[in-house]
């Protein structure tokens, strides 16, 4: 898999330098705008509303009820358990003060997806 | 022998009387010792007065505010409802008795004849109707300028809120820790993920209050509610917090003065047993 990333990651840096229409190129651009939307998501009080509990680098005035967001990558390497832990976190801990947002409805399904997004970029 | 079954059932009743529901009293002793564990340089008293218990900085900011309380026009005002006679001549004294300083802490206690919590607020309504008046609205405004005069005459007096030995008086009281419990709203919070399990933590700039020692100064003068208020009164009545509470998590709140939260406010109140009246008080 690894191999096979490089290559196409070398591709899209090429084509988008010959081409901005390149399909490539317009998947990176979709994977930027998730992950721009994911943020706007999270920021919006009446959605995510992510840093009431968590620190991550820029938010403002954070809270400290959940644990800060860092290190992403390292702490969910099967991005789909972050996934599933956004959508809802008392699969794993009934007693969790995380809200389900995907579960009751808080979050679309669109949404949890672009906050995993963001949220991996941590 | 009438004699003998006489003497029975007052030794019964006396019985009754001074008996503590255990599981009142061990709830109790549990989030005291919780809160000791979890806080251990602060003392008992300080939990009166809330989340400043717990932030110098935040502490600081409320000392300065009650140099010069928001509040004292609208506790004058409450004064004045309290001394005003009702158009048949009655005044609330006639339902509370004329010592005001003895009526805030009978509150909330177990009405056995119409088996039911009642509140303080709830019975200044019910004297309202009682004497052909107009009621006042639940949760702000003059309602809560009436307690809080009436709350303010207390000041210094020792919270003890009684649950009877009377299974309808216990069921109350257990419906109003099961809603404290348990988890409520699209958010998925209970008043105890909160006020219990990370209090002393932040949402967002915002200290979350210990539960033990909530009621010592209600009704609260809010600045956030101030800032709502076309005229900037902040005051408000526990029943209006607890539906604060319930839109913040998504929940439908219940009415203010309704069973749900008389039921909570007996679990609740009993949270602060053994502390002193301290109301009103400012809030952020």
């Amino acid at each position: 898999m690894e191999l096979q990333v490089k290559p196409l990651a070398m591709a899209v840096m090429v084509m988008s330098a010959v081409s901005t229409f390149a399909i490539p190129n317009a998947v990176a651009d979709h994977h930027g705008a998730m992950v721009k939307k994911g943020k706007e998501i999270a920021e919006d009080r009446k959605k995510g509303n992510c840093f009431a509990c968590h620190q991550y680098a820029g938010a403002v005035l954070p809270g400290n009820i959940g644990p800060p967001l860092v290190a992403m990558k390292a702490r969910f390497p099967d991005k789909a358990k972050l996934r599933a832990q956004i959508y809802d976190a008392t699969a794993k801990n009934p007693h969790t003060s995380m809200p389900p947002f995907g579960k009751y409805g808080a979050l679309t399904d669109e949404e949890v997806d672009a906050i995993t997004e963001w949220a991996y970029t941590l | 022998m009438k004699k003998i079954v006489i003497t029975a059932l007052t030794a019964c009743l006396a019985m009754g009387a001074s008996a503590v529901y255990a599981s009142q009293a061990d709830d109790i002793q549990s989030v005291r010792s919780y809160f000791k564990k979890k806080f251990p340089k602060v003392p008992f008293d300080d939990y009166a007065i809330g989340a400043y218990s717990l932030n110098a900085d935040k502490r600081i900011n409320w000392e300065g505010i009650r140099e010069f309380p928001p509040f004292e026009d609208q506790v004058a005002h409450g004064e004045e409802l309290w001394n005003k006679k009702f158009a048949n001549g009655n005044s609330f004294a006639t339902c509370f008795g004329d010592d005001v300083s003895q009526v805030r802490n009978r509150f909330p206690h177990w009405n056995a004849r119409d088996k039911k919590v009642e509140t303080l607020e709830g019975n200044i309504i019910q004297c309202q109707q009682a004497n052909g008046e107009k009621p006042f609205k639940l949760k702000k405004g003059d309602i809560a300028h009436l307690s809080a005069y009436i709350a303010s005459q207390a000041n210094g007096q020792t919270i003890n809120v009684v649950v009877p030995d009377d299974p309808d008086a216990q069921a109350a009281y257990e419906d109003g820790k099961h809603h404290f419990y348990a988890k409520r709203g699209q958010l998925n919070f209970s008043c105890a993920d909160c006020h219990v399990y990370n209090s002393g933590m932040n949402a967002r700039g915002n200290l979350l209050s210990p539960v033990m020692g909530h009621t010592t100064h209600f009704p609260v003068w809010r600045g956030s509610w101030a800032r709502k208020d076309k005229k900037g009164d902040g005051f408000g009545t526990l029943h209006r917090r607890y539906g604060g509470c319930n839109k913040q998590v998504r929940a439908k709140p219940f009415k203010a003065q309704g069973k749900e939260y008389s039921n909570l406010e007996f679990f609740h109140a009993s949270m602060s047993n053994g502390m002193k009246i301290e109301a009103p008080d400012y809030r952020e």
